[in-house]
């Protein structure tokens, strides 16, 4: 890797990390961002410790070979989240876009490079990729969402009545109708 | 037309954070999937209370009285002067924090106003702008602002995406106990018809017809019927059990979820069974009551009077059929209501005898006054005293987590009862993380009548810190399954778990304790009490299978 871009964005990993974590964050209100970042205990902060273990495994994929079994793992979680959150569909995924600003602000000189261009369009259309995940994840929650939404009172009351015998369905045997044609 | 394309350096500019702005000038955005449609005026009318009307929550115009300020200030000026913790909850908050990140909806939605302390700060505002001086002289800077249409639609969303659950009470040093304020927001929403429909009806019909569903007496008998008909499938048993039944010694009462909703159901045969056994081995005489056919309380969620009102139920019909104590099954909010208020509101209670089980002797010393006994007590002292003939192996493939439900522990302090039965009628019991647990637990996120299907996004947002534990010890110990004593539980976290931890399941206490007790004369039993094979114990069907099959082909071969 060296100094191909990738290894630049190795070498400013942590940097990277921490501020593509904040930008995710700061989608939240002030109040708020400032919880999700500081509260460290993970069950008294679900949402700030699942954003902040997600971020860096998928900035691994996104510099590694992009298996899509892996990125799902671990983007899923904050997807998940934000999908049930009060975010647009926009809202939900854009954090994976602001990735590129947090790289061209954390590689200002190294990007003045020509020939570093290529490169650059590379990888963010890794993190388009990404996006695209992130679309198909925010679209089977919010099915999910809806799919739960309908079927929890047909599961509870429903299937209780049934059983219960107080619904009566068609029989088997059609019943004859007085003066139908065959 | 204009080429209204951002250009790319406007497009940088676009800033994904929210503004910083004072709470009070966010104004209220009711969102879809997080608020509950609007009473049925039907159900307002037959309970009797104020201001019954069709209207929605998204319309401009909420058809209210005329005079709806000086309802809500009148209500305001009541309540202060009738409740005293109600006035100090509204004077000594010092805005410290402590609680602002301890309310499962804060930690899940990230709104801010699901804080308990802006929650809080929605009627305080009100309160220093109506009764207090400095409020009245200063105005906001004192935190102070006058009732507005805004306003009031803000109380609306936001007390009611609170769940009464209390943990935020915890962390208070002075103790101010949020839910009460969100209690008494509710009764001043109440008295303009602004209540939501998940509560107003099920309150309705157990006024009228007896339970949350308003199944009528001959229905709810069925069901126990058809539930004989079931256990005796599954174990040969033909279970006995007593209905409206005069001089029993004890009348049991369970929320109606038990009888009607799935998996509830399979928690009231845990209860017929239990039952039957203790009528066979010790002579113990339960009767059921479709009167008393309703353990929950929404009227809890709707005022005091109508709380008292359905409350009243359970000692009248104990008063008729002439027991001597009242058993009550797996419920929540339904404890909180029978420990905190039932003996002020219904009592006393001198028609009634101090609770001592028959079979054991144990007087149930917390209960000497208002006369009831939480089930899970109850069974924990038959297995401490060795009465029940438990095969807890049966219930081997499971892999068990406890929630604790937030009024049964927070409100009357039930932790380990409930975990001595699980760990006497199963083997494998895993504990979530202390912070989640016993009085720290996290609400399901849909008590105190937010179980609705419209309102999903709240619940699940609401029940993430409890769903994120549960996935810790599915990850960490392979649980399958989460135990819970509560009827709100076993309706609302099967949904819960579906999206947050698809792999783990929902059951109540008893239908695992049913599961695992060795009835008298029953057959050896393959299935459980869903009807799922128990692993292990159906081999000898495959077995069978298995012979057919080879024989068949051994058949075809010929």
């Amino acid at each position: 890797m060296g100094n191909s871009l990738k290894g630049l964005i190795e070498k400013k990993k942590k940097d990277i990390v921490k501020l593509w974590f904040e930008a995710t964050i700061q989608t939240y209100a002030p109040d708020t961002a400032k919880f999700y970042t500081g509260q460290k205990d993970p069950f008294a902060n679900p949402v700030g410790h699942t954003t902040a273990e997600a971020i860096p495994h998928l900035l691994d994929q996104l510099l590694s070979d992009l298996d899509s079994d892996a990125i799902k793992s671990h983007l899923d979680p904050i997807i998940r989240i934000r999908a049930a959150q009060d975010f647009s569909a926009s809202q939900a995924t854009a954090f994976i876009f602001k990735l590129k600003d947090v790289i061209r602000a954390c590689l200002p000189d190294e990007l003045k490079e020509a020939s570093r261009l290529k490169e650059l369009l590379a990888f963010e259309s890794r993190i388009d990729r990404l996006g695209l995940m992130a679309f198909d994840l925010y679209m089977a929650c919010r099915e999910k969402i809806y799919e739960i939404a309908a079927n929890e009172t047909r599961n509870q009351t429903f299937r209780a009545f049934k059983r219960a015998g107080l619904i009566v369905e068609p029989s088997e045997q059609p019943p004859k109708v007085k003066g139908a044609k065959p | 037309m204009a080429d209204e394309t951002p250009k790319p350096e406007e497009l940088i500019q676009i800033d994904h954070r929210p503004p910083k702005t004072d709470w009070m000038d966010v104004p209220v955005n009711i969102r879809k999937g997080m608020y509950c449609y609007a009473s049925n005026p039907k159900s307002v009318e037959y309970l009797g209370l104020p201001n019954a009307r069709q209207w929605n929550p998204l319309d401009d115009d909420w058809q209210l009285p005329e005079n709806w300020q000086e309802i809500i200030h009148e209500g305001f000026k009541e309540r202060l002067e009738k409740y005293r913790s109600f006035r100090v909850f509204m004077d000594i908050c010092v805005r410290c924090g402590a609680c602002s990140d301890k309310c499962h909806y804060y930690i899940g939605t990230g709104d801010p106003k699901n804080m308990p302390v802006l929650r809080a700060e929605l009627l305080r505002s009100v309160y220093r702008n109506d009764f207090t001086r400095m409020g009245k002289i200063l105005g906001k800077i004192n935190g102070a602002r006058p009732m507005s249409l805004d306003v009031l639609k803000e109380w609306w969303y936001y007390l009611f995406q609170c769940s009464e659950c209390r943990r935020c009470s915890l962390f208070c040093p002075y103790g101010i106990d949020t839910a009460e304020i969100t209690i008494m927001g509710r009764e001043l929403l109440n008295l303009l018809g602004l209540n939501i429909d998940w509560i107003a009806t099920p309150v309705a019909n157990c006024y009228r017809t007896g339970n949350h569903l308003g199944i009528q007496p001959h229905a709810f008998k069925d069901m126990l019927d058809f539930f004989v008909e079931d256990i005796e499938e599954i174990t040969s048993v033909q279970v006995d059990y007593n209905i409206n039944k005069k001089g029993a010694d004890i009348l049991f009462i369970t929320p109606s979820g038990d009888v009607f909703a799935d998996p509830g159901t399979y928690t009231a045969m845990g209860y017929l069974m239990l039952f039957h056994y203790l009528k066979e081995k010790f002579g113990l005489d339960v009767t059921w009551s479709t009167y008393g056919s309703e353990g929950g309380n929404f009227g809890f969620f709707t005022s005091h009077e109508t709380m008292k009102r359905l409350n009243s139920k359970m000692y009248a019909e104990a008063k008729r059929l002439g027991v001597k104590w009242i058993l009550g099954g797996e419920c929540g909010h339904m404890w909180r209501v029978i420990n905190q208020y039932m003996d002020t509101m219904n009592g006393p209670t001198d028609f009634l005898e101090v609770p001592v089980s028959p079979i054991t002797g144990t007087v149930f010393e917390n209960a000497r006054s208002n006369k009831m006994v939480h089930i899970a007590e109850f069974t924990a002292d038959l297995i401490k005293h060795d009465k029940l003939d438990l095969d807890p192996s049966r219930n081997d493939h499971l892999k068990v987590t406890f929630h604790d439900s937030c009024n049964p522990a927070r409100g009357m302090g039930i932790f380990d009862e409930p975990r001595y039965v699980i760990e006497n009628v199963c083997n494998n019991f895993y504990d979530m993380p202390a912070n989640t647990i016993r009085e720290n637990t996290f609400c399901c996120g849909s008590g105190a009548g937010l179980n609705a299907g419209e309102n999903m996004e709240l619940r699940l947002t609401g029940g993430l810190p409890r769903a994120n534990a549960v996935k810790h010890v599915h990850e960490r110990h392979g649980v399958n399954m989460l135990a819970c004593i509560c009827a709100i539980d076993r309706a609302a976290l099967p949904p819960l778990m579906e999206y947050w931890v698809p792999e783990v399941d929902v059951t109540g206490l008893h239908e695992m304790v049913a599961n695992a007790l060795i009835m008298p004369g029953e057959n050896e039993r393959s299935t459980d009490l869903r009807g799922e094979d128990i692993p292990g114990r159906e081999i000898v069907e495959e077995a069978q299978e298995e012979s057919e099959v080879d024989s068949e082909e051994q058949a075809d071969e010929q």
